[in-house]
C-alpha cells in the first residue's frame, strides 16, 4: 500500500505494550499525507530485537489542531509508517 | 550550578550503560568514540551557512528543500543515512505565510550535526507537550510573535528524519557579505523559536 501525497489517511486506533513511534495524540485521528519519506525499519520490530524488522514507507502526516485538540489554528506534521495508518 | 553529574536522568543513563557494558553489548570506549564522533564538528554554524546560503543562492535553495542531505555534502558537512546511523535532513523554509516549528515529543530528536547540542529547554516535557498543543503561546514566551495571518506549522521528528527550520531573510539585509548573512542566523532559528 503506497499513499500518493494529498491521500487522506487515519491512524490506527492500536495501544501496544511495546516500543512504538506513534504518538498517543495522534491515535484515530485523520490527517493528510505531505510527503513519503523513505523505507526504513519499523522501530515497533527493531526496539524488540525481532529480525529482520519489517521495513515500511514511512510518510509525513499533517493534522489540523482543531482535529487534534478541538482547537488551534496550526498544523502539526507527524511521521508514520506504513502500518501505522489506513486509507480514512 | 547544577553539576551534570547530579542529574538524575545522567544517573539513570549511566546505570543504562552499565547494564549494557554488562551484557557485552558495547563497551565505554565505544560509547566515548561515538559521542566523540557525533559531537566532533557539531556546530549550529554549520546550519547558518547553509541557511544563509540558501537567501543568496537560488539553486541551493532549491536543492536544501528537496535533498537536504545533498545540500550538506555540497556544503562540506556529512550527514549520512539513516542506514549508516545518520539521518534524513529535511529542512521547512519560512514565509510571510508559513512558520515553522519544530519538536520532538517522543524524545529530543533533532540535526546534532547541523544545530550542534540541543538546548536544555528543547528536551523539557513543558516544549514537548505544548509545542504541538499552543505553538503560537510558547513561541511567545520566546518573544516570537506572529501576526494572526501567519500559520504556524509545527514538525514532530518521529521517524529517522531530522526537521530544520529555513528562516525568512531579514529586510534591510541586501548589503552583506555571506558570512554577515551566516552571522545572524541562531540555533533558536534553525529550531524555529526565533524570526531568525
Amino acid at each position: 500500500m503506497t499513499y500518493p501525497a494529498g491521500t487522506r489517511v487515519r491512524v490506527r486506533a492500536f495501544d501496544p505494550d511495546h516500543h512504538t513511534r506513534m504518538p498517543r495524540y495522534v491515535r484515530g485521528q485523520a490527517g493528510e499525507v505531505v510527503a513519503s519519506l523513505g523505507r526504513w525499519p519499523l522501530p515497533d520490530d527493531s526496539a524488540r530485537g525481532i529480525t529482520p524488522p519489517r521495513v515500511q514507507t514511512c510518510y509525513a502526516v499533517r493534522f489540523s489542531a482543531a482535529d487534534l485538540w478541538g482547537s488551534g489554528d496550526h498544523t502539526v506534521t507527524v511521521d508514520l509508517w506504513e502500518s501505522y495508518l489506513d486509507r480514512a | 550550578m547544577t553539576e551534570h553529574d547530579d542529574l538524575p536522568a545522567a544517573a539513570r543513563t549511566r546505570q543504562l550503560e552499565e547494564r549494557l557494558i554488562a551484557a557485552g553489548l558495547t563497551s565505554d570506549d565505544e560509547i566515548d568514540e561515538f559521542l566523540t564522533r557525533l559531537y566532533a564538528n557539531a556546530s549550529p554554524v554549520n546550519g547558518a551557512l547553509m541557511a544563509a546560503r540558501a537567501w543568496t543562492d537560488p539553486a541551493f535553495r532549491e536543492l536544501l528543500l528537496a535533498d537536504g542531505n545533498a545540500a550538506a555534502a555540497v556544503s562540506g558537512f556529512s550527514v549520512p543515512p539513516p542506514h549508516e546511523h545518520g539521518y534524513q535532513l529535511r529542512v521547512v523554509a519560512n514565509t510571510d505565510q508559513v512558520h515553522n516549528v519544530i519538536v520532538c515529543t517522543l524524545c529530543s530528536c533533532y540535526p546534532v550535526s547541523l544545530l550542534g547540542p540541543s538546548p536544555g529547554w528543547y528536551k523539557s516535557f513543558a516544549y514537548r507537550s505544548r509545542t504541538v498543543r499552543e505553538p503560537r503561546a510558547v513561541l511567545a514566551e520566546f518573544g516570537v510573535t506572529l501576526p494572526d495571518s501567519v500559520r504556524i506549522s509545527v514538525w514532530d521528528s518521529t521517524s529517522e528524519a531530522r526537521y530544520m527550520v529555513l528562516p525568512a531573510r531579514p529586510a534591510g539585509t541586501g548589503g552583506l557579505e555571506a558570512g554577515q548573512l551566516a552571522a545572524l542566523v541562531t540555533r533558536s532559528g534553525l529550531i524555529g523559536t526565533a524570526l531568525v
